[in-house]
């Protein structure tokens, strides 16, 4: 008997409880859960995080709490922990793709909006409202587009690779490798995965120049692996850059790489843009004046550099 | 007498190896050996060609390897960690280096006090391990798995997860080249850390102790060698051999990327000291084996590259190399090859006699 009160006035207080989490949402604030991968992760990620951190807050109406995780589990107990606190929107990047459906269904009978953001997750779309990512095929096709208008007579093409199988790499290769197979004189001398690195690109370059065989574009698909190409180039003296016999062209927009396009050392840097948050803030903003969103999947926009139209302005602007 | 023939025998491994790859590039493509004699971007003299790469790559590798055999033959393990601790040091590096400027124009600090630090903290890291293998008597391999995982992080957190990029030139000699001289200075630091490990070995008993203590713990410990000690101090040997390989990996490119520098080195490290014919069960070992097993997995990688296999297909290769040195060194093919030889020797002898 003595349990069974006991059990009793511990559900009445839990209620109670929740009632008093429900009144905090009374000081206008748009209350958001935001569920991202660690910052430390990579530069991508630092920047993007900074953005978020920029635009949800009390002065812009925002009342925002973060969670940080790069484990699947870890970022789905974070959105329980969001739901039970009643926030109005849930924005998650997925550390992985699956396993999201059970919570989002909590979330969607809560009554929290979810919006995905950088990642997209294998679940019913009607469990979301939008997802905001980027589009590496056309990151890629951007770039291989650029190249294309350089006119050159031929294009001998060593292509430095991510690491095999991610997202990032079977984008920026497909249109690159679509060009090559289309035109005769667009080749590759060489197609291989320095799997991100500075070290591995400056190796591959350096067998190439090795052996001898001549090639006039370097197409890394980051900016580290174009720093190593541009080292083994360096120390062969085969000159890079604006008018110069080697076009080198790198991906992810860091800030550094920028300055070396400023200075045309280098020739083109495609962005990959980690500045999401301005879009989830439009989406928010429709939804709380009660229109509805039509296109559930957002591609971002993103911006080619090239050497010789970049200002520093863009470094300080678009540099990660 | 005796002990030379041993010798001789141990470095037969890594000197079949060279042999067999040299036949094989010979015949493929010769040029392959070519040398020339250019200038780089600076306007100063370089050597360039495949063998100076070779040279210039398989370096860092041999430094690791001087560190790696003697903790092979202390522990009868080996340090995984490596190449986390080599992000860790090149990280300490560029923050001595950069100060709190992640782009600074000019160095704050000389390039040398940056390394002494790198040294220290590398020592450090090496006696974390050293004292949880030697003293608390984890498996070295479960040992440095922790800093296997954690490394990278570490360096990470060192710089505030910003990347320094070095633009004074200077810094790049360590990793490229002193200018007038067209040998890779990889190379030179590779030759000075085999000089001081010929006269440490030489002149100390450090070679014999570890040996020793690889051999049998208790009978060492009963002729008065504090297993303990010895083993602990190889780690502590290893961690400045890694400081060594991060300022020339930092300074290759002059900057870090905390999640692939070095990525996967510790693996070569132990295939140069297995390569070199040394038991990875600890005991006995020979050094200029593995500084040669180092060497011939460059020339692998080198060749390999050369004839544009994936980079993805390397580990493959290795691991085949791998294959081949396991089944060989297994006491039942020794046995067997043992056997045959004795036969051949009684056959022989018999025919002479005849």
């Amino acid at each position: 008997m003595k349990k069974r009160i006991l059990a009793l006035l511990m559900a009445m207080v839990m209620v109670f409880a929740m009632a008093a989490c429900g009144k905090g949402e009374d000081d206008g604030l748009i209350k958001v859960g935001i569920i991202n991968n660690d910052p430390n992760e990579s530069g991508y990620r630092t920047a993007n995080d900074a953005d978020m951190k920029k635009m949800f807050t009390e002065a812009n109406g925002y009342s925002a709490s973060f969670a940080y995780s790069l484990k699947n589990d870890e970022q789905i107990q974070a959105a329980q922990k969001f739901i039970q606190d009643g926030v109005d929107y849930l924005l998650l990047s997925a550390a992985g793709t699956a396993g999201w459906d059970s919570v989002l269904k909590e979330a969607q009978e809560a009554g929290v909006q979810v919006i995905l953001f950088d990642r997209t997750i294998d679940a019913d779309p009607s469990l979301y409202v939008a997802s905001i990512v980027s589009d590496m095929a056309k990151e890629g096709q951007t770039a291989v587009d650029w190249l294309k208008g350089q006119d050159l007579a031929e294009y001998n093409v060593i292509h430095l690779q991510g690491v095999m199988g991610s997202a990032a790499q079977i984008g920026r290769s497909g249109a690159l490798d679509a060009e090559v197979a289309a035109n005769a004189n667009w080749n590759l001398v060489t197609q291989q995965t320095a799997e991100w690195s500075a070290e591995k690109a400056q190796q591959i370059v350096q067998s190439v120049i090795d052996a001898g065989t001549s090639f006039n574009v370097i197409y890394a698909e980051n900016d580290d692996m174009a720093k190593g190409a541009v080292a083994a180039l360096d120390k062969a003296n085969i000159s890079h850059g604006v008018g110069k016999d080697v076009i080198i062209m790198g991906f992810d927009c860091n800030k550094w790489a920028l300055q070396e396009l400023l200075a045309k050392n280098w020739n083109y840097d495609g962005q990959c843009n980690p500045f999401q948050a301005g879009y989830i803030d439009e989406i928010i903003k429709k939804l709380e004046a009660g229109e509805t969103i039509t296109e559930k999947t957002i591609i971002m926009d993103e911006k080619g550099f090239d050497a010789n139209t970049i200002t520093e302005e863009d470094v300080n602007n678009y540099g990660i | 007498m005796k002990k030379k023939f041993t010798f001789n025998k141990q470095l037969l491994i890594p000197l079949a190896a060279i042999l067999l790859l040299t036949v094989f590039n010979l015949i493929a493509d010769p040029s392959f050996f070519a040398i020339k004699l250019d200038q780089n971007s600076a306007g100063d003299p370089v050597l360039s060609g495949n063998l100076i790469t070779i040279l210039d790559y398989g370096s860092e590798l041999a430094i690791l390897a001087i560190g790696m055999t003697l903790v092979t033959a202390a522990t009868g393990g080996q340090d995984i960690s490596v190449g986390a601790t080599i992000a860790i040091a090149g990280s300490v590096i560029l923050r001595v280096l950069c100060g709190t400027d992640s782009r600074p124009e000019t160095l704050q600090a000389p390039v040398i006090v940056a390394f002494l630090v790198a040294c220290v903290v590398s020592m450090v890291f090496g006696a974390f391990n050293g004292v949880l293998v030697a003293h608390f008597k984890i498996q070295p391999m479960v040992a440095t798995l922790i800093l296997f995982t954690a490394g990278r992080s570490i360096a990470a957190w060192i710089n505030n997860n910003e990347l320094p990029v070095i633009s004074e030139p200077s810094f790049a000699y360590y990793g490229n080249f002193i200018p007038g001289i067209p040998v890779p200075t990889p190379f030179f630091i590779a030759i000075i850390c085999m000089i001081i490990t010929a006269l440490v070995l030489r002149f100390t008993t450090l070679g014999l102790y570890t040996q020793s203590v690889g051999i049998n713990e208790n009978s060492s410990k009963l002729n008065g060698i504090n297993p303990v000690f010895v083993k602990f101090i190889t780690f502590v040997i290893l961690g400045l051999c890694v400081a060594v390989c991060g300022l020339i990996k930092v300074s290759r490119i002059s900057t870090i990327n905390y999640s692939v520098i070095a990525k996967d080195i510790e693996m070569d490290a132990i295939l140069a000291v297995a390569l070199g014919g040394n038991a990875l069960s600890g005991g006995k070992f020979n050094m200029t084996a593995s500084i040669l097993g180092a060497y011939v997995i460059q020339y692998l990688t080198t060749t390999l590259y050369k004839f544009q296999v994936q980079s993805t297909a390397l580990p493959a290769y290795k691991a085949v190399v791998v294959i081949i040195l396991v089944v060989a060194s297994a006491p039942v093919v020794r046995e067997w090859v043992a056997g045959v030889w004795k036969k051949r020797k009684a056959k022989h002898q018999v025919k002479e006699a005849n």
